[in-house]
């Protein structure tokens, strides 16, 4: 098992910010993962928030108490040299996701490709045939930022944002692709719509993902899209998962 | 139960915040003046996460339906019970049928009605603080009715506190950030001896600031953002994040504010000004 130089640093007096070298990288992402698990075992007292997101974990002191940072500092220091190759080998879930990309939903997929040089037909290929890592969830509930997009994908987000985005809305950014969990304003270039609901308060677990898994695109038409939205309103959409080696 | 016979211009419920969540992007919520909802918690010898109303700015028409005691706190809205001036920080008995209403803002932008035993809601992965998508609403409406246990009779330990505002001083009290290093000697400079406004661009969210410094060309990882975090924009613009401010970002963390100044800034509004700090 492969260790990193790891930066410590006070993030005000109620956190502190555990940082990897600054790269998008799947063994980095891993090796945090880990770091998470261990944190998860040892902090019996639920002290410590844990927000990781690409090559960092910034820890939220829970407690009344103040915190000591050199203390936290070693305790940091402690788990990471305890933590547990054995869980390096976990399997992250693949979930699998339908999408609509008809144009009433894909307004921009026309400009997108004509842009990239490509056949909107070829951008939804290349879209739907890429598996993408959770590197992370944040900026709204729910949100994945999605990493592995390829090159031929990338694309400048939009000079104007838009100010309403819809919910479900599947849109390309620079090297990144991802779902809008709900309406928001957004500068990515919408190409299409998953019907599923990425963000749902009332399960026990409100985002299905978590950081590490991949996510994979399929094509729906219209007709399958509708049917899944109304599953997803009354609450019996089946989530397509597929877990590695299972 | 409380009646909301007008809402005011924005009301909303919220405890000590909803913690756990943070990690799929859940913000943690919560009263945006921390220190002030909990003199008035204490002044009711509530527990510190009983949820209280968050008034902003303008005050709602509230009438109770059965006898409690209240207590109110942070910005001075000029309130009346029963058409009778009331105080903040004093613990006051209500009847069935009184009338809570609010006039002319004083001092301060947010102000809290805190209830004996505190106020009921929808509670959505344990927090009452209302964040839409995680609560159905994102504040409390016309005609509304809140619920709170009724209290017959209590004695308060101390029954008023007489304090200065913790939020005249426009201090506002920093740590170095995460990314204080990548500052230039000029944008240092700025940050500490100018006078900055609040811009128009403020809610539960994030504070902007009017003043702009010079910007930046680097680009950084998406990472980790708390309450308070000062994050510097590409083009030189100074945003703070608050209460529902979102959980990761991608713009460096120049500063961050102590947890009083959070408090302090809660009570600013569009146009009063500020000056950072370093502890």
């Amino acid at each position: 098992m492969k260790s990193y130089p790891l930066s410590i640093k006070p993030f005000g007096a109620k956190a502190i910010l555990v940082e990897w070298p600054q790269q998008v990288d799947h063994a980095i992402l891993n090796d945090i993962l880990l770091f998470v698990d261990t944190l998860k075992n040892q902090d019996s007292s639920s002290s410590w928030e844990w927000v990781p997101a690409y090559n960092s974990v910034t820890l939220i002191w829970r407690s009344r108490e103040r915190m000591d940072f050199e203390a936290s500092k070693r305790f940091i220091e402690q788990l990471y040299k305890n933590r547990n190759p054995q869980s390096e080998k976990r399997k992250h879930t693949i979930w699998k996701l339908p999408v609509c990309y008809e144009a009433e939903f894909a307004t921009d997929i026309e400009t997108s490709a004509h842009t990239l040089g490509i056949s909107p037909y070829e951008l939804i290929e290349q879209h739907t045939s890429n598996r993408y890592t959770v590197f992370g969830i944040g900026f709204l509930p729910g949100f994945m930022y999605l990493g592995g997009l390829p090159e031929s994908l990338h694309i400048p987000r939009r000079k104007e944002p838009r100010l309403h985005v819809v919910k479900g809305s599947v849109g390309l950014a620079g090297k990144q692709t991802g779902i809008y969990p709900q309406d928001s304003p957004g500068g990515w270039h919408i190409i299409g719509n998953c019907p599923i609901p990425i963000f749902d308060a009332s399960k026990e677990k409100p985002c299905f993902a978590s950081i590490g898994d991949k996510i994979q695109f399929h094509t729906i038409t219209k007709a399958e899209y509708d049917l899944r939205k109304i599953e997803a309103e009354i609450g019996i959409y089946n989530l397509e998962k597929v877990q590695p080696d299972a | 139960m409380l009646k909301v016979l007008k809402s005011g211009f924005f009301t909303t419920l919220q405890d000590s915040g909803r913690f756990g969540f943070r990690n799929i992007g859940v913000p943690v919520s919560g009263v945006m003046d921390e220190i002030a909802v909990k003199k008035a918690n204490i002044l009711l010898e509530n527990s510190p996460e009983d949820a209280v109303l968050e008034i902003t700015m303008t005050g709602p028409t509230l009438m109770f339906d059965a006898p409690t005691y209240i207590c109110l706190s942070g910005a001075f809205l000029s309130p009346t019970l029963n058409n009778t001036p009331i105080e903040n920080y004093s613990v006051i008995k209500v009847e069935h049928g009184d009338i809570l209403s609010y006039g002319r803002l004083e001092n301060g932008f947010r102000s809290y009605l805190a209830v004996k035993g505190g106020f009921k809601g929808e509670e959505v992965l344990g927090s009452f603080s209302q964040y839409v998508p995680v609560t159905v609403s994102k504040r409390i409406k016309d005609g509304e009715e809140i619920e709170f246990d009724s209290v017959v009779h209590y004695e308060p330990v101390i029954s008023n506190l007489k304090m200065e505002n913790h939020f005249s001083g426009s201090n506002i009290e920093v740590f170095k950030g995460p990314e204080f290093d990548m500052l230039n000697d000029t944008q240092l400079k700025v940050i500490f001896t100018k006078d900055f406004t609040i811009s128009e661009k403020n809610n539960r969210m994030a504070y902007q600031l009017t003043e702009k410094i010079e910007g930046y060309s680097k680009t950084l990882l998406t990472s980790g953002t708390l309450p308070g975090t000062v994050q510097l924009t590409p083009a030189g613009r100074l945003i703070i994040l608050m209460k529902d401010g979102q959980t990761t970002g991608g713009y460096p963390r120049i500063l961050q504010l102590s947890e009083a100044s959070i408090s302090n800034l809660a009570q600013k509004k569009f146009g009063d000004g500020i000056t950072f700090r370093l502890i």
